[in-house]
């Protein structure tokens, strides 16, 4: 059976009018910016409270979110965004061919190797959103459209940082530097 | 008037629409390919700028339409989750992720669109990105210092720029435009193609660009609505060209005496004018805050009248002209002033040997309504006070 070839992706400017759209209209109607790394640390919380739930008793920084979120972390505005992102992303690869299981890497990468960095990445991430107060869609994004100065320094140290690092990291993403 | 949660929408039902508005997200981002970590660290090389695109043109959408829908008096721009500004943390977290980005090839938001078409770089940066959060938890008493270091608040870009917030967007479209032109140029030569910036191209983006500061030089311009509102008002309180309902203090004192229940009576003088002297029964929202959004409940409600005074009839009309605009309450102005009453009730010069029966049965009339607006008063101060709805800031951000 011939799979059929993935479709183009939509033109840039485009998407990010509608990206921005989204936002708007979030921010209409929540009053507040779209997120990720907040519903990332939900899912963190709740596994520390069902796995370890004395630590968490015993832990200020747990008790406090804790007693913050009566609903349980679950419960949140951002881990329903995030659930409606991944329904979205899927619904959009599915229409354009996209879905399937597959390990993208740069060409001169072996998968252990990609495994491994994205892991490494994703950590440092993690960790620097919350440092941060948000990652590249609650800080950056979000923050950029209601002009947060603590949002646009984020956005500009992400992107600066990574330009700065992006030479000694080359390997894993291009052949070779001309 | 926006936000609409949780006023208009109930938080429970919010998050229906997080499920809505996240599909958008997601749809959005993988539509532009951030599904893909090769496109995602395209701009770090130079051979694909679709995230600074997308990111950038997403921005100043979103910016444009927060400065529009604040002109028309559509989104309380005031009340609006503004994310905290902790100086270090912004810098030192930004530049962790900056690394990670590098490292990883994707950021949260997009590695879980990367992860739903199911790519499995995409699944193993979301258990790194989870591994790192549990880190910052369990070190969390070792980095509160630095994390909490260097609060300046709720603090806005072009605040910190000494610019209007406005410039401040002309200034933005202006940098993504001219920065869209020259990623072009450098994809073009880093894949070495021929030059993809055609006339049509160039015109295209041009008008798009236009329209953008177009929009923002509009909002800079015209009136907003509440200045266009308040214009209106000085308008018609110059030509007299509107019926105002009003009473003097005489029939005031007449009506809270016998219904005092049934009116709202308002001072709309400043806080401490209100503190030195006021009405007994009356509440005190200063003229100039009146249209607030925080006091619309006052002026939408049914139940009881509104009666306006302030230390002029002009002011008492004004408040009366915004309280009809914007409500639906029954309004009454007071032409006596707060000091003529003032005089009238509770200073009342006693009477002359030759006065009128007409002068003896108001200043009897006065004496009496005095001292059972002083009753009235004491009552209520026994009774609870009702509770103030308070319309804060919005929470949100990534905690």
């Amino acid at each position: 059976m011939m799979k059929e070839q993935p479709k183009k992706y939509m033109n840039p400017y485009l998407a990010g009018f509608i990206l921005g759209f989204v936002l708007l209209t979030t921010i209409y109607i929540t009053g507040r910016g779209l997120g990720a790394s907040g519903a990332l640390k939900s899912v963190v919380i709740e596994a520390v409270n069902d796995i370890a739930p004395t630590h968490a008793d015993n832990t200020d920084y747990f008790k406090h979110y804790n007693e913050s979120h009566p609903d349980g972390p679950l419960k949140s505005w951002l881990v329903f965004e995030v659930i409606g992102v991944i329904l979205g992303a899927f619904v959009s690869g599915l229409v354009s061919n996209r879905v399937g299981l597959k390990l993208e890497r740069g060409p001169n990468v072996t998968k252990s190797t990609r495994v491994a960095a994205a892991i490494l990445g994703g950590a440092l991430f993690g960790f620097g959103s919350q440092l941060a107060r948000g990652c590249t869609s609650g800080a950056a994004l979000s923050g950029m459209a209601v002009m947060s100065f603590g949002g646009i320094i984020t956005m500009l140290s992400i992107f600066g940082m990574a330009y700065g690092v992006a030479f000694f990291f080359r390997k894993l993403w291009i052949n070779k530097l001309k | 008037m926006g936000p609409l949660v949780p006023h208009i929408i109930s938080s429970d039902f919010s998050l229906i629409i997080a499920i809505i508005l996240g599909f958008g997200f997601g749809f959005a981002l993988e539509q532009a390919g951030f599904g893909s970590t090769r496109k995602l660290v395209g701009l770090f090389y130079g051979y694909d700028f679709t995230v600074l695109k997308v990111f950038f043109t997403a921005g100043v959408t979103a910016m444009i339409g927060v400065i529009l829908l604040n002109h028309l008096g559509l989104l309380n721009i005031d009340i609006i989750y503004i994310n905290p500004t902790f100086l270090y943390a912004a810098l030192l977290g930004g530049a962790i992720m900056g690394v990670g980005f590098i490292i990883g090839g994707f950021c949260p938001g997009t590695s879980v669109c990367a992860a739903a078409t199911g790519k499995m770089d995409g699944m193993t940066f979301i258990i790194g990105a989870l591994l790192g959060i549990f880190v910052f938890t369990e070190s969390y008493p070792l980095i509160s210092v630095l994390d909490n270091a260097a609060n300046m608040g709720n603090v806005l870009m072009f605040e910190m720029l000494g610019m209007s917030r406005e410039v401040f967007a002309l200034i933005t479209i202006i940098i993504a435009v001219s920065t869209f032109y020259i990623v072009q140029k450098i994809e073009d030569k880093v894949n070495r193609r021929k030059a993809s910036i055609t006339k049509k191209s160039i015109i295209t983006y041009s008008i798009s660009g236009g329209v953008a500061i177009l929009l923002v030089l509009i909002t800079l311009v015209t009136p907003t609505r509440s200045e266009l509102v308040h214009q209106r008002i000085e308008k018609m309180l110059l030509e007299h060209s509107v019926h105002i309902t009003n009473m003097d203090g005489d029939e005031l004192a007449d009506e809270l005496i016998s219904q005092y229940y049934k009116y709202n009576l308002i001072d709309v003088r400043s806080k401490e004018d209100f503190d030195k002297f006021h009405i007994p029964t009356a509440i005190n929202i200063p003229l100039t805050e009146l249209s607030d959004i925080k006091y619309r409940a006052i002026l939408k409600q049914r139940e009881k009248t509104n009666i306006f005074y302030a230390e002029n009839d002009n002011d008492s009309k004004r408040a009366y002209l915004i309280a009809e605009y914007f409500g639906k309450a029954e309004n009454i102005a007071l032409t006596t002033s707060a000091q003529e009453f003032h005089k009238n009730y509770f200073d009342i010069e006693s009477l002359s040997e030759n006065a009128s029966k007409r002068e003896k049965n108001i200043y009897h009339f006065r004496v009496s309504a005095a001292t059972k607006l002083n009753e009235i008063k004491e009552a209520l101060s026994k009774m609870d006070k009702p509770v103030e709805k308070k319309v804060t800031r919005v929470q949100g951000g990534c905690s």
